[in-house]
């Protein structure tokens, strides 16, 4: 595994410029992809995380991390597919039917991303039988819902049974958020785990995963 | 369609109709205001501003009996525990849901259901009263929005009209043109999207939105023309800057330009009250003399904020922002925070009775949380006045946007240099990068526009401001 310490250090400065550069001299150099990626763009968003947690970044570095850790993605992109290399796990998030706010689901989103995950986020508004498509065509392991009105909770249940119906629900695992909801109320639904934070819902997601 | 210029209003404020903190205070206004069933605004009392919500349900013509039962059930408990009270006055505000919006007989139907109780209170025990109705702003469901035409514009539109006629007496919305924009900026700590947003895209739509509701108001009797929020926008940063998301500071500063986006509602027309979650209510009072309604320490029930007394400084309703109708132990949340609202209100009121009450009482609250926070610094008597003198001495939206935040971030800086504010060396960090961005910002809004073209066009319909 080989370190890119120009990298690293652009990805946790949230440089996508100088991260673009970066990778394009260490593949240049002829350094695999994956170590790259585990070598120093992995370390760069635990780092990122870790500051985060310490109150040290604010979600702008965050996001601008993760901007920058996809603008490097971007060029190892071709070269994986290209050697057949999977690139992450895929996480599938939007806000449920009748739900217009979308802050929250963003930010989760945008945590996920700059964590690692393959992100496809679906929007607002969204009814179970798009999410039930995401999920046939995506095929994620992981279905993130949002919903910040008492009114749009139902269509989590909703959601969840239309997966069971589609004979989907054991093929991914499901989060619910939002200022409304309750881990009772995850339980309630049927759903896989709950969050009251961006920042619980990656470690919630990665403890999932990791126990599947 | 209609193109508007970069700077279109019926009035424009050049001057402060309150222009001393001294006379900025809660209860009383230049412009007091009459409307409902004998309520007046502002005249010299706080009045309970109560709003309410369903518990977790579904939506749909099945259950639809049973959410009028649960509003039915809200009015009448409310109106019940404020007349126990002897409460001399009351504002229910009925925020519509989504769907409420998007099926304008729904929304209308409570409204119906509310005035109902409102009349049946105030013939029975003489309880002066209002009913405010703020439909959603339902416009931002494509991507990008369509702000003045489409299917969601005429849903609204229709909502705002049948409410009205339903017989709501104060029309509200919290409107979100420039949110799409300010969404990302925000997250993105970007400052000159988040002035774009604030100061060109989002007083172009209040402009556009509030000429519309002026004239559904002025086209029906009895219904004012009540007020806007920029809840979608510094709301929002004050809710991550809870988080940890944000820095306190950019909140801060966002707020105080926040005021230039809700005061176009003003000069298009509205005469307040503001909305309870406008905590730049102050600075539309002291630049317009109209009432304004806010939130604080009561409304905790639906969300944090650090600014639980000192939003009450200046109030005219004083409001719980939102609660669920669930089972307390001494009755349903909406009643319960009834009654708290009610005694806030009446301490307010009587301390105003005395000579020197209300001075004193509204610097009470305000030094009890001015310098702990610095969103709560921004919002005391002399932050307002200083922020809204700076907006009136500017002249575009764009260039106000600018004075707001420029005299929010001195406001910050004098704190911190008197040792009064207390600040981490990370947020010192941000209050340093947005004024420096505050120098670096071009001299008018067009400019900005083209430099942000790349990272935001996308993000906006133009014709939808009028671009």
């Amino acid at each position: 595994m080989s370190r890119s310490e120009e990298l690293y250090n652009a990805i946790l400065e949230g440089n996508a410029k100088r991260a673009h550069a970066a990778t394009e001299v260490a593949i240049a150099a002829g350094v695999q992809p994956m170590d790259l990626i585990s070598g120093s763009m992995v370390p760069a968003m635990d780092e990122v995380g870790r500051l985060f947690e310490a109150e040290e970044y604010f979600v702008p570095e965050l996001l601008l991390a993760g901007r920058a850790m996809r603008s490097a993605l971007d060029l190892l992109r071709p070269l994986m597919t290209a050697s057949g290399e999977k690139l992450a796990t895929r996480v599938v998030i939007g806000t449920v039917k009748g739900d217009l706010h979308d802050i929250g689901k963003n930010i989760v989103g945008s945590m996920l991303e700059g964590s690692g995950f393959e992100v496809i986020d679906l929007g607002t508004d969204v009814s179970p039988e798009k999410f039930v498509a995401a999920v046939e065509q995506q095929k994620p392991q992981v279905v993130c819902m949002s919903a910040l009105l008492t009114v749009t909770m139902p269509a989590m249940k909703t959601t969840v049974d239309a997966l069971t119906n589609a004979g989907l629900r054991n093929q991914v695992k499901v989060l619910i958020g939002g200022a409304p909801v309750t881990m009772q109320y995850a339980k309630e639904i049927g759903a896989d785990g709950y969050s009251e934070s961006a920042s619980g819902a990656v470690g919630l997601v990665r403890s999932l995963l990791t126990n599947a | 369609m209609h193109k508007t210029t970069m700077d279109e209003r019926v009035r424009q404020y050049s001057a402060l109709a309150i222009p001393s903190q001294e006379q900025l205070l809660y209860g009383v206004c230049p412009h007091p205001l009459e409307c409902g069933l004998g309520l007046t605004i502002g005249g010299g009392q706080v009045f309970p501003e109560v709003n309410f919500t369903l518990p977790p349900m579904n939506m749909t013509d099945d259950t639809w009996a049973e959410i009028v039962a649960h509003y039915d059930q809200m009015a009448e408990q409310i109106l019940r525990r404020a007349a126990s009270l002897g409460t001399p006055g009351i504002v229910l505000e009925f925020e519509l849901l989504p769907l409420m919006t998007e099926r304008p007989e729904w929304g209308a139907e409570i409204t119906r259901l509310l005035k109902r109780h409102l009349k049946t209170y105030h013939d029975k025990h003489h309880l002066a009263c209002a009913l405010r109705v703020t439909p959603t702003d339902i416009r931002d469901q494509l991507k990008p929005p369509l702000m003045r035409s489409g299917e969601a514009w005429e849903r609204l539109r229709q909502s705002l009209e049948t409410c009205a006629d339903a017989g709501a007496d104060i029309l509200s919305i919290e409107s979100v043109g420039g949110k799409e924009v300010h969404d990302q900026a925000l997250m993105f700590g970007d400052f000159p999207g988040i002035v774009f947003a604030l100061g060109v895209l989002a007083p172009r739509d209040m402009s556009w939105l509030w000429g519309e509701i002026r004239d559904i108001c002025a086209a029906r009797s009895g219904v004012v023309c009540g007020g806007d929020s920029a809840c979608g926008f510094a709301n929002t940063a004050m809710q991550l800057a809870h988080q940890k998301m944000l820095p306190e500071v950019l909140a801060a500063v966002v707020r105080a330009m926040s005021a230039v986006r809700s005061l176009a509602a003003f000069e298009q027309g509205a005469v307040g009250p503001s909305k309870d979650c406008a905590y730049e209510g102050p600075v539309i009072k002291a630049i317009t003399g109209y009432p304004i309604s806010m939130e604080g320490k009561s409304a905790s029930c639906a969300h944090f904020s650090p600014l639980g007394n000192i939003a009450a400084a200046m109030c005219d309703l004083w409001s719980n922002e939102s609660v669920q109708n669930v089972r307390l132990l001494s009755g349903n949340a909406p009643e319960v925070f009834t009654e708290l609202l009610s005694y806030d209100c009446r301490l307010m009121n009587t301390a105003a009775a005395s000579a020197g009450g209300a001075l004193q009482m509204r610097d009470w609250m305000t030094d009890s949380d001015e310098w702990l926070s610095p969103q709560a610094a921004v919002l005391s008597p002399d932050a307002t006045i200083r922020i809204a003198s700076a907006i009136v001495a500017a002249d575009t939206p764009y260039t106000r946007t600018i004075a707001a935040g420029r005299a929010a971030v001195d406001l910050l800086k004098d704190g911190i240099g008197k040792g009064k504010l207390h600040i981490s060396r990370k947020e010192q960090q941000w209050l340093t990068r947005i004024d420096d961005a505050l120098d670096a910002l071009p001299k008018d809004g067009e400019t900005l526009m083209q430099e942000l073209e790349t990272q935001y066009g996308g993000l906006y319909d133009k014709a939808s401001y009028g671009l």
